[in-house]
C-alpha cells in the first residue's frame, strides 16, 4: 500500500515537473526575427533585439549551461571568477563557521537561562527585541565596527542563527518534566550531573529543532550577505551574473541554493531523529 | 627649454619658440598640448631618452657648447660615446624602478564598468607587474561597499567616482577621512539612455514627471544629469524623480518600465541598447566634452605609509591609461577586460563602447572615437567644478574653500612630477577653464559661477 502510494506520488511529481518545463519552454520561445534591421546594425545588437529571443532563458538554455558548470565545477580564473563548486564551498564554510559559533554560545547560554527562572525573566525583553531584527540590518554596523567584510558576513550568520537555538534551548530546558528533575533530586544527583544526564537528553529534541530552524535561516541569509559583501560565495556568483544580466546563470544558482539548503536541512533532521525518544 | 626636447638634436631652436614651432614659448606649447600622453616608441626608449637627456645636459650645461659638440660628432656618435663611460642601461633600469615598493601585494577594488578600464586591464596586460607590483583587482558590489572596504583598508586603493574622494574627505555621507586622487580614470564615456517608448520625446523640456536613475549621489552622473535638466528649465528636485540605482539594475528596471531613462556609466548604456530596451539619447560628451568620470583613489594613510607602493601603483595606472588612450589598442583591451573575472559583459558591447562605433538603438550606427577617452591628469579645476555642483544641489552647506579642498584631494603636483619622470608631458598648470553646455567655467571664480545658475537648491 505504502509503496504504491510512493509510486503514485513520484509519478505526479514527474508529471508536474514535465508540465512546468513544457510551459516554461513554450513561454520563452523566440518570436520571428526582426527583418527591418540593416545587417551592419544587427551585428552590434544582441539576440533579444535581432532574433526576438525572449529575455527569459528557456529550460534548454539553462540545462546546457548547467551541464557546462557541472563539467568543471572547480575552475579558478582569478579572484573574481571561480567555479560553482568553489563558490558553494566558500558559502558553506562561512555558514558553518558562523553557525558553529552560534551553537557554542546559544546552547550553554540557553541552559543557563532555562535553569534559572530569574535570568530567564531578566533577559527576556532583550531577546524579544533582538530576535525580530533582520540579520542584514546588522550588516552596515558590522562592516563599520569589525572593518572586515568576511568576518562581518560570519558575524551576520552568527547573529541570525543564534536566536532560534537560544529560545528553543531555553524552552526545552525549562519544560523538562518536573517529575524527572524531582526524581534526580531525591537520588541526590549534583547540578552538573543533573544537567548532563537528565536535562540534556530530555531537552535534546527541542534544541535540535532550534538548530534545524537556525541552519535554514543561516543559509537564507548567507546569499543576501554575500551579494552585499562580494568577493566569493554563491551569493556573489548570483550578483556577478546579475551584473552581466545573465538570467540563465542566476536560475542555475537558485537551483543549487535550493539543493544545498535542502541537504543541510536533511542532515539536521537526521540528527533530530537520532535524539528523539518516545514518551 | 623643456625636459622633453631632444638634446641630441643639433638643430633644435634654442631661444624663442617651442618644439613644434606653433607656439611662442615652450610653456605655451605645453599648455596647448595639455596632456595627451603621446605615444613614445616603447616604455624603455622613453626612459632611456629621459636618462640620456639628463646625462647630456649635466655634461654640457651650456646649450651652445652642447650644440657645437653635437654638430661636430653627430648625435649617434655622441650617444655612443656617452654610453662608453656612463652606464646608460643600468641607469635607465634603476631610474625606471624608482624606490622599492614597501608593500608588493596590493588589493585594488573596482566596479565592473568600462570607466575602470585602466585599473582592470593593468592586471591581465601586465602593467602592475611591470612596475614591480602584484596587484589583485577585486570586483565590488557597489559604490558604498567600495568606499567602506577602502576605508577599512581591505583595499589599498580603489576605483571611485570622481566626486567620491572629495565627499569622503569632507565627510559627506561617511566619516571624514582624508582621501586623495592621483589619477583620473576616464573622460567622457557616459550617456543618457531613454526607454524605446520615448523615442519621440527628444526635447528635455518635455521630460516633466519622468523617472531617471543615476548610479550614486556623489557622482558626475548626478551632476551632469541635473545640469542638463536645469538647462532645459526643469528643477531636478521637483520636476523629475532621480533615483540611485546600481548600474546592472538600471537595464532591468528600464525593461520593467520602472524608470524612463538613466544617465549611467558605459557598458550599461550600450547594454540597454544591445538588449533592445532603450536608445542613446545623448552621449555625456555632448554635455561637457572631456568631463572626468571615475578616479583612482587611495587614502592619505596608505600614501604616507607606503609612498613607493603608491608611486608604483600610480605609474602603472598612468601607463595603462596612456595605452588605453590610443584608438588602435582599444579592441585588444575590450577582449582583455570582457571575461567573467573582470567586467563580465559581451565583447561586442565593450567594443562598441571603446571603439566608438556603436548602434544607437534607433536603427542607426554612429561613430565617435572620443565616446570614451582616457586621460590620467587630475585637474584641480575638475574638483572645483564638482564642489560648485555639490553646493548647488545642497550636498554641501555653508562656505567652501574650493581651492584648498581641490588641492588636498586632487594630487596634480605629485602626478605631474611622476609623469615627468616617466617621460610624459603633463600640463603646466593644474587649473584650466572649460565649457559645460556652452557655458564657460572659470576655476578662479567658483562663487560667481554658482551664483549664475537660476535653478539650484535654496540654501
Amino acid at each position: 500500500m505504502t509503496s504504491s502510494l510512493r509510486l503514485r506520488a513520484g509519478l505526479v511529481s514527474i508529471v508536474l515537473l514535465a508540465a512546468f518545463l513544457g510551459i516554461w519552454h513554450l513561454a520563452t520561445r523566440s518570436t520571428a526575427p526582426v527583418t527591418t534591421m540593416s545587417p551592419e546594425y544587427a551585428k552590434l545588437m544582441g539576440l533579444t533585439a535581432t532574433q526576438g529571443k525572449s529575455a527569459m532563458p528557456g529550460p534548454l538554455d539553462v540545462g546546457a549551461k548547467l551541464w557546462e558548470h557541472l563539467k568543471r565545477p572547480f575552475y579558478d580564473n582569478g579572484p573574481n571568477d571561480k567555479g560553482l563548486g568553489i563558490q558553494l564551498g566558500y558559502s558553506i564554510a562561512r555558514v558553518g563557521t558562523g553557525y558553529l559559533l552560534a551553537v557554542l554560545v546559544a546552547i550553554p547560554l540557553g541552559f543557563l537561562i532555562g535553569m534559572s527562572p530569574l535570568l530567564s525573566k531578566a533577559l527576556d525583553p532583550f531577546i524579544q527585541v533582538l530576535k525580530p531584527i533582520s540579520p542584514l540590518a546588522w550588516m552596515p554596523l558590522a562592516l563599520y565596527t569589525i572593518k572586515d567584510s568576511s568576518v562581518s558576513a560570519i558575524f551576520v550568520i552568527f547573529i541570525c542563527s543564534i536566536w532560534p537555538m537560544l529560545l528553543n534551548t531555553v524552552f526545552g530546558v525549562a519544560t523538562v518534566r518536573k517529575e524527572w528533575i524531582n526524581v534526580a533530586r531525591t537520588l541526590e544527583v549534583g547540578t552538573i550531573r543533573r544537567a548532563f544526564t537528565v536535562i540534556l537528553p530530555a531537552a535534546a529534541p527541542t534544541i535540535l529543532t532550534g538548530m534545524r530552524i537556525s541552519i535554514g535561516i543561516a543559509w537564507l541569509v548567507i546569499v543576501a550577505a554575500e551579494m552585499l559583501v562580494g568577493g566569493t560565495g554563491i551569493g556573489y556568483f548570483v550578483w556577478n551574473e546579475w551584473n552581466n544580466l545573465s538570467i540563465t546563470n542566476v536560475i542555475i544558482a537558485i537551483l543549487l541554493i535550493g539543493i544545498v539548503g535542502m541537504l543541510l536541512d536533511q542532515i539536521l533532521a537526521r540528527f533530530t531523529r537520532m535524539v528523539t525518544f518516545p514518551e | 627649454m623643456s625636459t622633453f626636447d631632444n638634446p641630441f638634436d643639433p638643430d633644435r631652436k634654442l631661444r624663442a619658440g617651442c618644439v613644434c614651432g606653433q607656439h611662442r614659448s615652450a610653456a605655451e606649447h605645453e599648455q596647448a598640448t595639455a596632456l595627451h600622453c603621446e605615444p613614445v616608441a616603447s616604455e624603455e626608449t622613453r626612459y632611456e631618452g629621459v636618462v640620456a637627456s639628463a646625462v647630456m645636459r649635466a655634461m654640457f650645461p651650456q646649450d651652445v657648447a652642447r650644440r657645437a659638440f653635437l654638430k661636430s660628432v653627430g648625435a649617434s656618435t655622441a650617444l655612443a660615446a656617452l654610453s662608453q663611460f656612463f652606464p646608460l642601461k643600468t641607469a635607465t633600469e634603476v631610474f625606471a624602478q624608482a624606490g622599492t615598493p614597501e608593500k608588493k601585494d596590493l588589493k585594488v577594488g573596482f566596479i565592473p564598468i568600462t570607466c575602470a578600464t585602466p585599473i582592470i586591464m593593468a592586471a591581465p596586460m601586465g602593467f602592475y607587474a611591470k612596475h614591480g607590483l602584484n596587484v589583485e583587482v577585486v570586483k565590488t558590489a557597489g559604490w558604498a561597499v567600495i568606499r567602506d572596504k577602502t576605508i577599512n583598508k581591505e583595499y589599498d586603493a580603489a576605483h571611485m567616482l570622481a566626486p567620491m574622494p572629495i565627499a569622503i574627505s569632507l565627510g559627506l555621507g561617511a566619516n571624514a577621512i582624508p582621501f586623495a586622487v592621483p589619477a583620473i580614470e576616464n573622460i567622457n564615456g557616459q550617456g543618457i539612455v531613454l526607454a524605446t517608448k520615448h523615442k519621440d520625446k527628444r526635447d528635455p523640456k518635455d521630460w516633466k514627471g519622468l523617472k531617471f536613475a543615476i548610479p550614486f549621489d556623489y557622482s558626475m552622473h548626478n551632476y551632469l544629469l541635473r545640469y542638463y535638466l536645469a538647462e532645459a528649465g526643469l528643477d531636478p528636485d521637483t520636476d523629475v524623480q532621480l533615483r540611485s540605482v546600481p548600474p546592472p539594475e538600471m537595464v532591468a528596471n528600464l525593461r520593467a518600465d520602472n524608470i524612463d531613462g538613466f544617465l549611467a556609466p558605459d557598458n550599461i548604456c550600450q547594454r540597454a541598447i544591445y538588449d533592445g530596451v532603450g536608445f542613446m539619447h545623448l552621449l555625456s560628451k555632448e554635455i561637457w566634452d572631456g568631463h572626468p568620470c571615475c578616479s583612482f583613489a587611495a587614502s592619505r594613510e596608505f600614501i604616507t605609509s607606503a609612498p613607493n607602493s603608491f608611486a608604483a601603483l600610480t605609474r602603472a595606472i598612468v601607463d595603462a591609461t596612456a595605452y588605453a588612450s590610443k584608438a588602435e589598442n582599444r579592441k585588444q583591451i575590450a577582449e582583455a577586460i570582457a571575461p567573467a573575472n573582470y567586467i563580465n559583459a559581451p565583447v561586442t558591447v565593450l567594443e562598441q563602447v571603446l571603439t566608438g562605433t556603436y548602434a544607437n538603438g534607433l536603427g542607426g550606427v554612429k561613430t565617435d572615437p572620443k565616446r570614451v577617452d582616457f586621460d590620467p591628469f587630475p585637474w584641480q579645476s575638475f574638483a572645483v567644478w564638482m564642489l560648485t555642483q555639490m553646493k548647488r544641489w545642497g550636498q554641501i552647506k555653508g562656505d567652501v574653500d574650493y581651492k584648498a579642498v581641490a588641492e588636498q584631494v586632487y594630487l596634480a603636483t605629485d602626478t605631474k612630477k611622476l609623469m615627468t619622470e616617466m617621460g610624459l608631458t603633463p600640463p603646466a598648470s593644474a587649473y584650466k577653464s572649460f565649457a559645460v553646455m556652452g557655458k564657460n567655467f572659470d576655476p578662479a571664480k567658483p562663487e560667481d559661477y554658482l551664483a549664475s545658475f537660476k535653478i539650484r537648491k535654496a540654501s
